[in-house]
Protein backbone atom coordinates (compact mmCIF):
# COMPACT_ATOMS: atom_id res chain seq x y z
CA UNK A 1 0.00 0.00 0.00
CA UNK A 2 2.71 2.76 0.92
CA UNK A 3 4.24 2.80 -2.61
CA UNK A 4 0.79 3.92 -3.51
CA UNK A 5 1.01 6.63 -1.44
CA UNK A 6 1.05 10.11 -3.01
CA UNK A 7 3.78 12.35 -1.02
CA UNK A 8 3.54 15.10 1.19
CA UNK A 9 3.19 18.50 0.31
CA UNK A 10 3.79 21.46 2.51
CA UNK A 11 1.53 24.66 1.51
CA UNK A 12 2.37 28.31 1.73
CA UNK A 13 -0.33 31.09 1.40
CA UNK A 14 -0.03 34.44 0.70
CA UNK A 15 -3.53 35.66 2.38
CA UNK A 16 -3.30 39.31 0.15
CA UNK A 17 -0.72 41.19 -1.65
CA UNK A 18 1.99 42.59 -0.33
CA UNK A 19 2.28 39.98 2.52
CA UNK A 20 4.70 36.92 2.84
CA UNK A 21 3.75 33.21 2.24
CA UNK A 22 2.77 31.95 5.29
CA UNK A 23 2.95 27.81 6.25
CA UNK A 24 -0.64 26.63 6.55
CA UNK A 25 -0.13 22.96 6.79
CA UNK A 26 0.27 20.00 4.43
CA UNK A 27 -1.40 17.33 1.85
CA UNK A 28 -0.95 14.36 -0.40
CA UNK A 29 -0.77 14.87 -3.56
CA UNK A 30 0.62 12.77 -6.76
CA UNK A 31 2.12 16.30 -8.05
CA UNK A 32 2.64 19.88 -8.21
CA UNK A 33 -0.24 20.37 -10.01
CA UNK A 34 -2.76 18.60 -7.70
CA UNK A 35 -1.12 19.50 -4.99
CA UNK A 36 -1.88 23.50 -5.39
CA UNK A 37 -5.43 22.12 -6.65
CA UNK A 38 -6.04 20.29 -3.39
CA UNK A 39 -4.04 23.23 -1.55
CA UNK A 40 -7.01 25.19 -3.00
CA UNK A 41 -9.98 23.05 -1.91
CA UNK A 42 -8.65 22.52 1.30
CA UNK A 43 -6.72 25.80 2.32
CA UNK A 44 -8.87 28.95 0.73
CA UNK A 45 -12.39 27.83 0.99
CA UNK A 46 -13.28 31.17 2.73
CA UNK A 47 -11.03 33.42 0.56
CA UNK A 48 -8.11 32.89 3.14
CA UNK A 49 -5.07 33.59 -0.01
CA UNK A 50 -3.78 34.83 -3.43
CA UNK A 51 -1.84 32.93 -4.01
CA UNK A 52 -0.08 29.57 -3.38
CA UNK A 53 2.78 27.84 -3.03
CA UNK A 54 3.58 24.06 -2.57
CA UNK A 55 6.79 22.67 -1.42
CA UNK A 56 7.47 18.72 -1.26
CA UNK A 57 8.32 17.95 2.38
CA UNK A 58 11.49 15.82 1.45
CA UNK A 59 13.12 19.31 0.40
CA UNK A 60 12.78 21.23 3.23
CA UNK A 61 15.68 21.32 5.33
CA UNK A 62 15.61 21.88 9.25
CA UNK A 63 17.59 23.29 12.21
CA UNK A 64 17.90 20.34 15.02
CA UNK A 65 15.90 21.59 17.82
CA UNK A 66 18.53 20.05 20.22
CA UNK A 67 21.01 22.16 19.01
CA UNK A 68 19.06 25.79 19.21
CA UNK A 69 20.75 27.20 22.43
CA UNK A 70 23.91 26.88 20.42
CA UNK A 71 22.76 28.12 17.29
CA UNK A 72 20.99 30.94 18.45
CA UNK A 73 23.47 31.53 21.46
CA UNK A 74 25.31 34.36 19.67
CA UNK A 75 22.87 36.95 19.33
CA UNK A 76 22.72 36.82 22.83
CA UNK A 77 25.06 39.20 24.11
CA UNK A 78 24.42 41.59 21.27
CA UNK A 79 21.98 44.16 22.30
CA UNK A 80 24.15 46.84 20.60
CA UNK A 81 22.15 45.63 17.42
CA UNK A 82 19.10 47.05 18.94
CA UNK A 83 17.85 51.17 19.08
CA UNK A 84 17.64 50.78 22.70
CA UNK A 85 20.84 50.37 23.40
CA UNK A 86 21.93 53.68 22.44
CA UNK A 87 21.14 56.76 24.94
CA UNK A 88 21.00 60.25 23.22
CA UNK A 89 19.57 63.78 24.71
CA UNK A 90 15.92 64.05 24.59
CA UNK A 91 16.41 67.01 22.63
CA UNK A 92 17.24 65.00 19.58
CA UNK A 93 14.76 64.86 16.64
CA UNK A 94 13.87 62.36 13.88
CA UNK A 95 16.15 59.42 14.91
CA UNK B 1 19.80 11.18 30.78
CA UNK B 2 15.65 9.88 29.83
CA UNK B 3 15.02 11.61 33.12
CA UNK B 4 16.32 15.32 32.35
CA UNK B 5 14.44 15.29 29.20
CA UNK B 6 11.17 14.42 30.97
CA UNK B 7 11.79 17.53 33.09
CA UNK B 8 12.61 19.75 30.51
CA UNK B 9 9.90 18.58 29.01
CA UNK B 10 7.22 19.09 31.20
CA UNK B 11 8.84 22.66 32.38
CA UNK B 12 7.98 23.74 28.98
CA UNK B 13 4.74 22.16 29.11
CA UNK B 14 4.21 23.98 32.34
CA UNK B 15 5.18 27.51 31.19
CA UNK B 16 2.65 26.83 28.61
CA UNK B 17 5.66 26.05 25.49
CA UNK B 18 4.46 24.36 22.56
CA UNK B 19 5.84 20.97 22.01
CA UNK B 20 7.21 21.03 18.26
CA UNK B 21 7.11 17.82 15.98
CA UNK B 22 10.87 17.45 16.44
CA UNK B 23 11.21 18.41 19.85
CA UNK B 24 11.82 15.49 22.65
CA UNK B 25 8.99 13.84 23.97
CA UNK B 26 8.15 10.85 26.26
CA UNK B 27 7.11 7.58 23.90
CA UNK B 28 3.46 7.93 25.54
CA UNK B 29 2.80 11.23 24.82
CA UNK B 30 3.45 11.04 21.54
CA UNK B 31 1.54 7.55 21.45
CA UNK B 32 -1.45 9.38 23.30
CA UNK B 33 -1.38 12.14 20.50
CA UNK B 34 -1.38 9.80 17.76
CA UNK B 35 -4.91 8.13 19.03
CA UNK B 36 -5.78 11.10 19.93
CA UNK B 37 -5.68 13.20 16.29
CA UNK B 38 -5.99 10.05 14.33
CA UNK B 39 -9.31 9.04 16.45
CA UNK B 40 -10.43 12.38 15.73
CA UNK B 41 -9.68 12.21 12.11
CA UNK B 42 -11.32 9.15 11.36
CA UNK B 43 -14.57 11.41 13.37
CA UNK B 44 -14.81 14.19 10.56
CA UNK B 45 -14.60 11.65 7.97
CA UNK B 46 -17.16 9.08 9.11
CA UNK B 47 -19.23 12.04 10.05
CA UNK B 48 -19.74 12.99 6.54
CA UNK B 49 -21.93 10.12 6.17
CA UNK B 50 -25.08 10.73 8.31
CA UNK B 51 -25.27 13.96 6.89
CA UNK B 52 -24.34 13.41 3.09
CA UNK B 53 -27.50 11.38 3.44
CA UNK B 54 -29.24 14.41 3.15
CA UNK B 55 -27.50 16.28 0.53
CA UNK B 56 -29.52 14.99 -2.58
CA UNK B 57 -32.66 15.67 -0.08
CA UNK B 58 -32.24 19.30 1.40
CA UNK B 59 -35.42 20.65 1.45
CA UNK B 60 -34.29 23.70 -0.99
CA UNK B 61 -31.44 25.14 -3.28
CA UNK B 62 -30.12 27.07 -0.45
CA UNK B 63 -30.14 24.46 2.05
CA UNK B 64 -28.82 22.46 -0.48
CA UNK B 65 -25.64 24.50 -0.91
CA UNK B 66 -25.17 25.11 3.15
CA UNK B 67 -24.95 21.27 3.72
CA UNK B 68 -22.92 20.63 0.88
CA UNK B 69 -19.98 23.56 2.03
CA UNK B 70 -20.35 22.09 6.12
CA UNK B 71 -19.94 18.53 4.79
CA UNK B 72 -16.84 19.49 2.43
CA UNK B 73 -15.60 21.46 5.84
CA UNK B 74 -15.70 18.17 7.40
CA UNK B 75 -13.46 16.20 4.90
CA UNK B 76 -11.19 19.67 5.22
CA UNK B 77 -11.29 18.90 8.97
CA UNK B 78 -9.80 15.20 8.33
CA UNK B 79 -7.65 16.57 6.86
CA UNK B 80 -5.60 19.33 8.46
CA UNK B 81 -5.76 16.57 11.27
CA UNK B 82 -4.63 13.55 9.72
CA UNK B 83 -1.50 16.12 8.63
CA UNK B 84 -1.27 16.97 12.42
CA UNK B 85 -0.71 13.54 13.28
CA UNK B 86 1.95 12.50 10.07
CA UNK B 87 4.35 15.02 11.67
CA UNK B 88 4.52 12.57 14.85
CA UNK B 89 5.48 9.75 12.65
CA UNK B 90 2.77 7.49 11.79
CA UNK B 91 1.63 7.51 7.68
CA UNK B 92 -1.66 8.46 6.36
CA UNK B 93 -2.30 4.62 4.87
CA UNK B 94 -1.50 3.02 8.26
CA UNK B 95 -4.18 5.40 9.72
CA UNK B 96 -6.08 4.51 7.38
CA UNK B 97 -5.22 0.87 7.96
CA UNK B 98 -6.40 1.39 11.50
CA UNK B 99 -9.58 2.41 10.95
CA UNK B 100 -10.86 -0.12 8.28
CA UNK B 101 -9.63 -2.88 10.55
CA UNK B 102 -11.42 -1.47 13.40
CA UNK B 103 -8.50 -0.96 15.58
CA UNK B 104 -8.96 2.70 15.60
CA UNK B 105 -11.89 4.18 17.16
CA UNK B 106 -14.26 7.38 16.10
CA UNK B 107 -16.94 8.92 17.92
CA UNK B 108 -19.48 6.88 18.08
CA UNK B 109 -22.04 9.54 17.74
CA UNK B 110 -21.87 8.93 13.83
CA UNK B 111 -23.02 5.37 14.20
CA UNK B 112 -26.80 6.78 14.72
CA UNK B 113 -28.75 6.97 11.42
CA UNK B 114 -30.28 10.51 10.21
CA UNK B 115 -34.02 9.53 9.59
CA UNK B 116 -35.41 12.78 8.97
CA UNK B 117 -34.57 16.00 7.52
CA UNK B 118 -34.75 17.54 11.19
CA UNK B 119 -31.84 15.08 12.16
CA UNK B 120 -29.45 17.83 10.20
CA UNK B 121 -30.77 20.35 12.19
CA UNK B 122 -30.40 18.05 15.64
CA UNK B 123 -26.68 17.70 14.64
CA UNK B 124 -25.75 21.14 13.44
CA UNK B 125 -26.55 22.16 16.75
CA UNK B 126 -26.16 19.34 19.23
CA UNK B 127 -23.33 17.24 17.62
CA UNK B 128 -21.27 20.12 16.28
CA UNK B 129 -22.16 21.91 19.85
CA UNK B 130 -20.64 19.30 21.34
CA UNK B 131 -17.64 18.98 19.50
CA UNK B 132 -16.98 22.82 19.50
CA UNK B 133 -17.32 22.65 23.29
CA UNK B 134 -14.78 20.24 23.27
CA UNK B 135 -12.62 21.57 20.83
CA UNK B 136 -12.21 25.34 21.44
CA UNK B 137 -10.15 24.18 24.78
CA UNK B 138 -8.09 21.80 22.69
CA UNK B 139 -7.05 24.87 20.36
CA UNK B 140 -4.83 25.83 23.56
CA UNK B 141 -3.19 21.57 23.90
CA UNK B 142 0.19 21.30 24.19
CA UNK B 143 1.09 20.08 21.01
CA UNK B 144 1.40 22.42 18.10
CA UNK B 145 0.44 20.92 15.26
CA UNK B 146 -2.69 19.88 16.89
CA UNK B 147 -3.11 23.35 18.27
CA UNK B 148 -3.17 24.73 15.11
CA UNK B 149 -5.11 22.47 13.56
CA UNK B 150 -7.70 23.09 15.99
CA UNK B 151 -7.73 26.95 15.63
CA UNK B 152 -8.30 26.38 11.82
CA UNK B 153 -11.41 23.98 12.79
CA UNK B 154 -12.90 26.01 15.07
CA UNK B 155 -12.96 29.20 12.99
CA UNK B 156 -14.71 27.08 10.38
CA UNK B 157 -17.16 25.09 13.47
CA UNK B 158 -19.38 28.29 14.28
CA UNK B 159 -21.71 28.03 11.48
CA UNK B 160 -22.21 24.30 11.38
CA UNK B 161 -23.58 24.78 14.54
CA UNK B 162 -25.73 27.88 13.84
CA UNK B 163 -26.93 26.32 10.16
CA UNK B 164 -28.32 23.45 12.51
CA UNK B 165 -30.06 25.91 14.64
CA UNK B 166 -31.44 27.38 12.42
CA UNK B 167 -33.11 24.39 10.17
CA UNK B 168 -34.99 23.85 13.84
CA UNK B 169 -35.80 26.85 14.63
CA UNK B 170 -37.98 27.26 11.10
CA UNK B 171 -39.34 23.83 11.68
CA UNK B 172 -40.16 24.88 15.13
CA UNK B 173 -42.39 27.58 13.72
CA UNK B 174 -43.95 25.35 10.85
CA UNK B 175 -46.89 22.99 11.03
CA UNK B 176 -47.51 20.61 13.71
CA UNK B 177 -45.90 17.92 12.15
CA UNK B 178 -42.46 19.98 11.26
CA UNK B 179 -42.89 20.21 15.42
CA UNK B 180 -42.71 17.11 15.67
CA UNK B 181 -40.39 15.83 13.58
CA UNK B 182 -38.12 18.65 15.36
CA UNK B 183 -38.82 17.42 18.38
CA UNK B 184 -37.98 13.76 17.22
CA UNK B 185 -34.68 14.79 16.17
CA UNK B 186 -34.58 16.40 19.62
CA UNK B 187 -35.10 12.90 21.43
CA UNK B 188 -33.06 10.88 19.52
CA UNK B 189 -30.15 12.62 19.38
CA UNK B 190 -29.68 14.55 22.71
CA UNK B 191 -28.27 11.35 24.67
CA UNK B 192 -25.93 10.73 21.98
CA UNK B 193 -24.46 13.91 22.14
CA UNK B 194 -23.72 14.08 25.53
CA UNK B 195 -21.88 10.43 25.57
CA UNK B 196 -20.01 12.37 22.99
CA UNK B 197 -17.69 13.87 25.77
CA UNK B 198 -17.01 10.18 27.19
CA UNK B 199 -17.06 8.24 30.05
CA UNK B 200 -17.06 10.17 33.15
CA UNK B 201 -14.07 10.97 34.84
CA UNK B 202 -13.74 8.28 37.56
CA UNK B 203 -14.01 5.92 34.66
CA UNK B 204 -11.61 8.07 32.45
CA UNK B 205 -8.06 6.52 33.94
CA UNK B 206 -6.12 8.50 31.44
CA UNK B 207 -7.47 11.86 32.08
CA UNK B 208 -5.77 13.03 34.87
CA UNK B 209 -1.98 12.31 32.79
CA UNK B 210 -3.65 14.13 29.31
CA UNK B 211 -4.49 17.31 31.72
CA UNK B 212 -1.01 17.09 33.33
CA UNK B 213 0.37 17.13 29.83
CA UNK B 214 -2.32 19.79 28.91
CA UNK B 215 -3.13 17.37 25.88
CA UNK B 216 -6.64 18.08 27.43
CA UNK B 217 -7.77 21.13 29.23
CA UNK B 218 -11.17 20.32 30.63
CA UNK B 219 -12.45 16.48 31.74
CA UNK B 220 -15.44 15.17 30.13
CA UNK B 221 -17.27 15.65 33.00
CA UNK B 222 -16.90 19.51 33.53
CA UNK B 223 -17.17 19.54 29.10
CA UNK B 224 -20.32 17.83 29.20
CA UNK B 225 -21.75 19.81 32.50
CA UNK B 226 -20.90 23.28 30.53
CA UNK B 227 -22.77 21.76 27.26
CA UNK B 228 -25.94 20.90 29.13
CA UNK B 229 -25.89 24.13 30.94
CA UNK B 230 -25.99 25.81 27.58
CA UNK B 231 -28.53 23.83 26.01
CA UNK B 232 -31.04 23.98 28.54
CA UNK B 233 -31.48 27.83 27.73
CA UNK B 234 -31.22 27.49 23.97
CA UNK B 235 -33.97 24.88 24.17
CA UNK B 236 -36.78 27.50 24.65
CA UNK B 237 -35.81 29.74 22.06
CA UNK B 238 -37.04 26.95 19.98
CA UNK B 239 -40.29 26.45 22.12
CA UNK B 240 -38.93 22.50 22.28
CA UNK B 241 -37.75 20.14 24.81
CA UNK B 242 -34.54 17.93 26.01
CA UNK B 243 -35.97 14.51 26.64
CA UNK B 244 -35.02 14.50 30.21
CA UNK B 245 -37.24 14.88 32.63
CA UNK B 246 -34.48 15.32 35.27
CA UNK B 247 -33.36 18.30 33.89
CA UNK B 248 -33.38 20.74 36.42
CA UNK B 249 -32.04 24.17 37.56
CA UNK B 250 -30.02 24.23 40.59
CA UNK B 251 -29.84 27.10 42.54
CA UNK B 252 -26.92 26.09 44.97
CA UNK B 253 -24.68 24.25 41.84
CA UNK B 254 -25.66 27.21 39.86
CA UNK B 255 -25.82 24.50 37.22
CA UNK B 256 -28.81 22.12 35.83
CA UNK B 257 -28.82 18.70 36.82
CA UNK B 258 -29.50 16.07 34.64
CA UNK B 259 -30.88 12.44 34.59
CA UNK B 260 -28.86 9.28 34.49
CA UNK B 261 -27.26 8.29 31.07
CA UNK B 262 -27.21 5.02 29.71
CA UNK B 263 -23.74 3.92 29.83
CA UNK B 264 -24.67 0.44 28.48
CA UNK B 265 -25.50 2.03 25.37
CA UNK B 266 -22.75 4.10 25.00
CA UNK B 267 -20.61 0.67 25.44
CA UNK B 268 -22.81 -1.54 22.87
CA UNK B 269 -22.01 0.99 20.54
CA UNK B 270 -18.21 1.38 21.41
CA UNK B 271 -18.02 -2.06 20.98
CA UNK B 272 -19.34 -2.06 17.16
CA UNK B 273 -23.36 -2.51 18.06
CA UNK B 274 -24.71 0.66 17.53
CA UNK B 275 -27.18 0.95 14.73
CA UNK B 276 -24.74 2.03 11.73
CA UNK B 277 -21.74 0.80 12.92
CA UNK B 278 -21.22 -1.72 10.29
CA UNK B 279 -22.60 0.35 7.87
CA UNK B 280 -20.49 3.36 8.33
CA UNK B 281 -17.39 1.23 7.77
CA UNK B 282 -18.49 -0.56 5.10
CA UNK B 283 -18.98 2.74 2.76
CA UNK B 284 -15.84 3.85 3.91
CA UNK B 285 -13.97 0.74 2.93
CA UNK B 286 -15.45 0.32 0.21
CA UNK B 287 -14.62 3.93 -0.90
CA UNK B 288 -10.90 3.15 -0.03
CA UNK B 289 -10.48 0.29 -2.30
CA UNK B 290 -12.96 1.74 -5.44
CA UNK B 291 -10.64 4.56 -5.35
CA UNK B 292 -7.36 2.87 -5.63
CA UNK B 293 -7.39 2.99 -9.46
CA UNK B 294 -7.59 6.74 -9.20
CA UNK B 295 -4.66 6.68 -6.80
CA UNK B 296 -2.70 4.52 -9.11
CA UNK B 297 -3.71 6.33 -11.90
CA UNK B 298 -2.61 9.87 -10.49
CA UNK B 299 0.80 7.92 -9.48
CA UNK B 300 1.21 6.44 -13.03
CA UNK B 301 0.48 10.22 -14.86
CA UNK B 302 2.30 12.06 -12.77
CA UNK B 303 5.50 9.82 -13.35
CA UNK B 304 4.78 9.92 -17.10
CA UNK B 305 5.16 13.76 -16.97
CA UNK B 306 7.95 13.35 -14.70
CA UNK B 307 9.91 12.11 -17.65
CA UNK B 308 8.68 13.45 -20.22
CA UNK B 309 10.11 16.43 -18.78
CA UNK B 310 13.26 14.66 -18.02
CA UNK B 311 13.79 14.39 -21.89
CA UNK B 312 12.82 18.04 -23.21
CA UNK B 313 15.67 18.92 -20.56
CA UNK B 314 17.64 16.77 -21.71
FE1 LIG C 1 -15.61 19.26 11.95
FE1 LIG D 1 -14.87 17.88 14.84
FE1 LIG E 1 -18.72 20.54 12.02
Amino acid sequence: MSNTEWSLWEVFIRSKQGLDHKHVGSLHAADAQMAIENARDVYTRRMEGVSIWVVESKNIHASNPTEAGALYDPANDKAYRHPTFYHLPDELKHM
Amino acid sequence: MEKDFEKIFQDKIDQEIKIEPRDWMPEKYRQTLIRQISQHAHSEIVGMLPEGNWITRAPNLRRKAILLAKVQDEAGHGLYLYSAAETLGISRDEMYEQLHSGKAKYSSIFNYPTLTWADIGAIGWLVDGAAIMNQVPLCRTSFGPYARAMVRICKEESFHQRQGFEILLTLSKGTEAQKRMAQDAIDRWWWPSIMMFGPTDDESPNTLQSMQWKIKRFTNDELRQKFIDVCAEQIKVLGLVIPDKDLKWNESTGHYDFGKINWDEFWQVVQGNGPCNKQRLETRKKAWEEGAWVREAANAYAEKRKQRQTVTAA
